[in-house]
């Protein structure tokens, strides 16, 4: 059992974060987000900056705040009775915190895929792609089925499921309903992408399709994705920023903070001492 | 895939839900506006019956509607009431832990029948049972058991001393009692099972019998919500209307009072039922009725609202229980 | 010493069995005794005309017929589920999603208060609120009256099943970006509609055998449907009718109609347990529930 080690007070500056990288913008940047339950200090004063087209991984043991932080992304914590949330979170200009504006509509530039696989219980494949579209007013049954293959594809699943979209989706496998998931994401068009553990619940063939999905994926979108499989963040983010009890320890490019971390605790969780 | 706008039709912005919670809302309160409305109607539209006789409508113990002389009180209806269910409580309380304690322990090729079979008696509608009653209970009951009790008896004990017809308090009382029987014995199950796992173990551990089990571990433990579903059941005998009013024999007045379990009587909900249609408009009598629609109101409110305390206490009990 | 006091234990102990095994036989002997004085009375009444005519005249040597009175009750029980239904599912979302206020536990446990109401009083209240105003007996004031029994059943089955729906499914119409009222709509009540049907059939064969709230309110009628302003027969009326009339025809009529209401109510009964089975039941069932006699 590795010793719990006591961190140096985290400062809200990142260690090495990529700020001077003129050939990408930045997708989604937060400045000082904290989460509040009830008393308790969840998510400690985070800024980051998420560049466009890349994949962020975000790693730490559990309880450290990464699913909370993640949330705070999509205003998830809406939903919470007991969540606060201060801070901004921007997407392009726009703060989806910003009291003015309407948080569901802003809501939809974010699209969000869960650990557990969670399609809609009473509905076919199809339905579940496109209820995103269709139950936000779209009709026209050429643009729904343009939709449902695009994003089918998209996903990696297009092969398996075109002959029977009608075919009720919790029928499929484990690893089918994950990427029925991100192409139901996918389905309203976000600008970026957030992923808690999306393979924690599925077999190795199933993650390695999954991982080749977010290569894939991330020609296109900003992904942000929590992950406890080092190696996976590894395989498959750009950046990668560790957190520790509410405070994120380290931002940099995943193979400087792989290989050479430069943080005490950021080389004490890599090397595995604890999780 | 070109980027395409949506969700901004009528419906999907931020009003549509502030009309959604609006309209459940109200639709959660509509409960409460009907309770609220319906005290303030029925003591409005009974108020000429207060006004002219007053409080002591509810001792009163006249009924006449003979226009020149109405004269009208409450209270043969509100011991009618209190004694057809004291009987149906006195008979379905004991029978239906008993039941439970069965459903409980049985294996389960029996249980499962057995209670579904008494949960079914509560499917049953009171008319039926009101009918079943008239015809087929009363003739067997009356003469098994309320004719030799009254030939043996009837001079030395009061309470068989009048002459059994078989429609009369003590056949309500019965009846009533077995229609009660599934709403205890249900409620008194979920109580039962509501007393953590650790004192059953206990008391098994210590050697007990099952029915040492149920006196040293569960009854202690889940008697509130026993009492609970007694007066849950109470008040289901206190509302019962159709089967009493067929054979409780439909006394009035002061005549209604009943000396002996023999005598006939009536009841708050069966003397609105019996009479409500006939009476004139043109007098009070109508009012009266309303008003003893009123108190019975009020008392199955009270009964109802006790009875739901008790036993939601309970439940929570076990849902803390059950988290730890 | 000790083996007699163990021999006593183990006697007390049996003779509790025997107690509880007697207790449960009670309770079950009327229920038999009632369906099988409805089959041995209330068979011979049975045929096409006992189905489809007007009761007639009294006395005239026919058991009287009780078409009015089944077409009755089927008008009476959908138009009160037509004012029952929409109140209780909506109530039923109020608790569930909405809920966890202070506010929505009163609402709670006064709903659960109300279904326990004397019925008789819901009927004088129907006949102030409608057919005073209005001046006749009226159909409308029936199903006022039946709704005021329907709606409180079906919004706590609403809310159970509305509960049943797994969390993580708010969480997925949420994060595509959709309103609560889509949400739950259009995503969450398809997902529980089973259960939320079957509390609609569970109150519907509840108010199907009600009487009381219907004496001042349809009064009751021999002939058949008149018109939403007149009166109109239901069968848990007719009965009573029956039973008040001293002519042996009347009581055969009395059996078979009785008859045919409980197979009704049984049917309903039964097809919901064997329909509802494929979902969790005993350990998760309410009081509710099991009070409407599921």
């Amino acid at each position: 059992m590795a010793t719990i080690i006591t961190p140096k007070p985290a400062s809200s500056t990142i260690v090495g974060s990529p700020i001077n990288i003129p050939q990408k913008k930045y997708k989604m940047i937060t400045e000082n987000v904290n989460v509040y339950y009830g008393n308790f200090l969840a998510v400690k004063n985070i800024s980051i900056k998420f560049p466009e087209k890349s994949v962020t991984a975000l790693i730490g043991p559990s309880g450290c705040g990464k699913t909370t932080f993640l949330r705070c992304l999509n205003r998830m914590h809406d939903m919470t009775k007991n969540a606060r949330v201060e801070g901004k979170v921007m997407i392009d200009d726009i703060d989806l915190y910003d009291k003015s504006i309407d948080p569901i509509y802003h809501r939809r530039k974010v699209g969000m895929v869960f650990q557990k696989p969670n399609p809609f219980p009473t509905m076919s494949i199809y339905d579940n792609v496109i209820a995103g579209v269709r139950l936000n007013g779209v009709r026209d049954r050429r643009i729904l089925d343009e939709i449902v293959e695009d994003s089918l594809k998209m996903a990696y699943l297009w092969d398996e499921v075109k002959d029977d979209l009608k075919k009720p989706a919790i029928e499929l496998s484990g690893g089918q309903q994950q990427r029925l998931c991100i192409a139901r994401a996918l389905a309203i068009q976000p600008e970026v992408l957030l992923m808690d553990e999306p393979a924690s619940a599925l077999d190795p063939i199933a993650t390695q399709k999954i991982e080749e999905t977010i290569t894939e994926l991330k020609k296109d979108y900003c992904i942000i994705i929590i992950t406890h499989n080092m190696q996976q963040a590894v395989r498959v983010s750009d950046y990668t920023g560790f957190m520790y009890l509410g405070d994120l320890i380290e931002f940099r490019e995943t193979k400087k903070l792989f290989t050479d971390p430069k943080n005490e605790l950021t080389a004490k969780y890599v090397q595995g001492h604890f999780g | 895939m070109l980027k395409r706008e949506f969700g901004k039709s009528r419906g999907h912005g931020p009003l549509a839900d502030k009309i959604f919670k609006i309209a459940a809302t109200a639709a959660g309160a509509y409960v409460l506006a009907v309770i609220l409305v319906m005290v303030l109607q029925l003591g409005w539209e009974s108020g000429p019956l207060w006004q002219e006789e007053g409080i002591e409508f509810i001792w009163g113990t006249d009924w006449n509607a003979v226009e020149g002389r109405e004269s009208y009180g409450a209270l043969p209806y509100i011991i009618g009431t209190l004694v057809t269910s004291a009987i149906a409580m006195i008979i379905a309380v004991p029978l239906s832990i008993g039941v439970a304690m069965f459903v409980l322990t049985a294996p389960k090729r029996i249980s499962e029948p057995m209670g579904y079979m008494v949960e079914l008696i509560a499917a049953v509608p009171s008319v039926v049972f009101g009918l079943w009653g008239l015809l087929v209970f009363r003739m067997y009951f009356k003469d098994l058991i309320e004719q030799p009790l009254h030939d043996a008896f009837g001079d030395s004990i009061f309470l068989f001393s009048g002459n059994p017809f078989g429609l009369d308090i003590l056949s309500a009382g019965i009846i009533l009692a077995i229609m009660i029987i599934p709403t205890i014995s249900a409620i008194s199950r979920e109580t039962m099972l509501a007393v953590p796992q650790q004192q059953k173990e206990a008391a098994y551990m210590l050697g007990s019998t099952t029915w040492e089990m149920f006196r040293l571990a569960v009854f202690p433990y889940s008697k509130a919500g026993l009492v609970g579903a007694s007066i849950m059941g109470l008040g289901r005998a206190v509302g019962e209307t159709m089967a009493v009013t067929m054979i409780i024999g439909n006394a009035t007045g002061f005549a209604a009072i009943p000396n002996s379990l023999f005598d006939p009587g009536q009841t708050m909900p069966s003397i609105i039922a019996n009479e409500f249609i006939e009476a004139s408009p043109a007098s009070i009598h109508v009012s009266a009725l309303i008003a003893v629609g009123l108190v019975l109101f009020l008392i199955a409110m009270a009964i109802n609202v006790v009875a739901h305390f008790l036993v939601t206490r309970m439940l929570k009990i076990r849902e803390g229980a059950v988290n730890n | 010493m000790f083996k007699a006091n163990v021999k006593n234990r183990l006697l007390v102990d049996k003779i509790m069995t025997g107690v509880v095994i007697t207790c449960t036989l009670v309770a079950i002997i009327p229920l038999l005794w009632i369906l099988g004085t409805l089959v041995y009375g209330g068979a011979g009444a049975l045929s096409w005309e006992f189905f489809t005519e007007e009761p007639g005249a009294i006395g005239s040597g026919v058991p009287p017929a009780i078409g009015p009175a089944i077409q009755g009750t089927i008008i009476i029980i959908g138009l009160s589920s037509l004012i029952g239904v929409p109140i209780g599912i909506m109530s039923g979302i109020y608790l569930a999603e909405f809920g966890g206020s202070w506010f929505s536990k009163q609402i709670r446990f006064f709903t659960d208060v109300f279904m326990e109401f004397p019925s008789i009083v819901l009927g004088v209240f129907a006949f102030l609120a409608i057919v005073l105003i209005v001046g006749h007996f009226s159909i409308w004031a029936g199903a006022f009256a039946l709704s005021l029994i329907m709606f409180p059943i079906v919004a706590r089955a609403t809310e159970e099943a509305l509960k049943m729906v797994p969390y993580s499914v708010r969480e997925a119409g949420t994060a595509l970006g959709l309103r609560k009222w889509i949400v739950t709509l259009r995503i969450i009540i398809p997902a529980a509609k089973k259960a939320i049907l079957t509390g609609i059939l569970l109150a519907v064969s509840r108010i199907s055998g009600e009487t009381a709230p219907l004496i001042m309110t349809v009064l009751g009628s021999s002939q058949f449907f008149g018109g939403f302003d007149a009166p109109i027969d239901a069968l848990p009326l007719r009965i009573w009718r029956f039973s008040l009339q001293p002519y042996d025809e009347a009581r055969l009529s009395g059996w078979g109609a009785a008859l045919v209401l409980v197979l009704i109510i049984l049917a309903i009964h039964i097809a919901v347990r064997y329909w509802f089975m494929n979902r969790r039941k005993s350990m998760g069932m309410s009081p509710r529930l099991s009070k409407v006699g599921v």
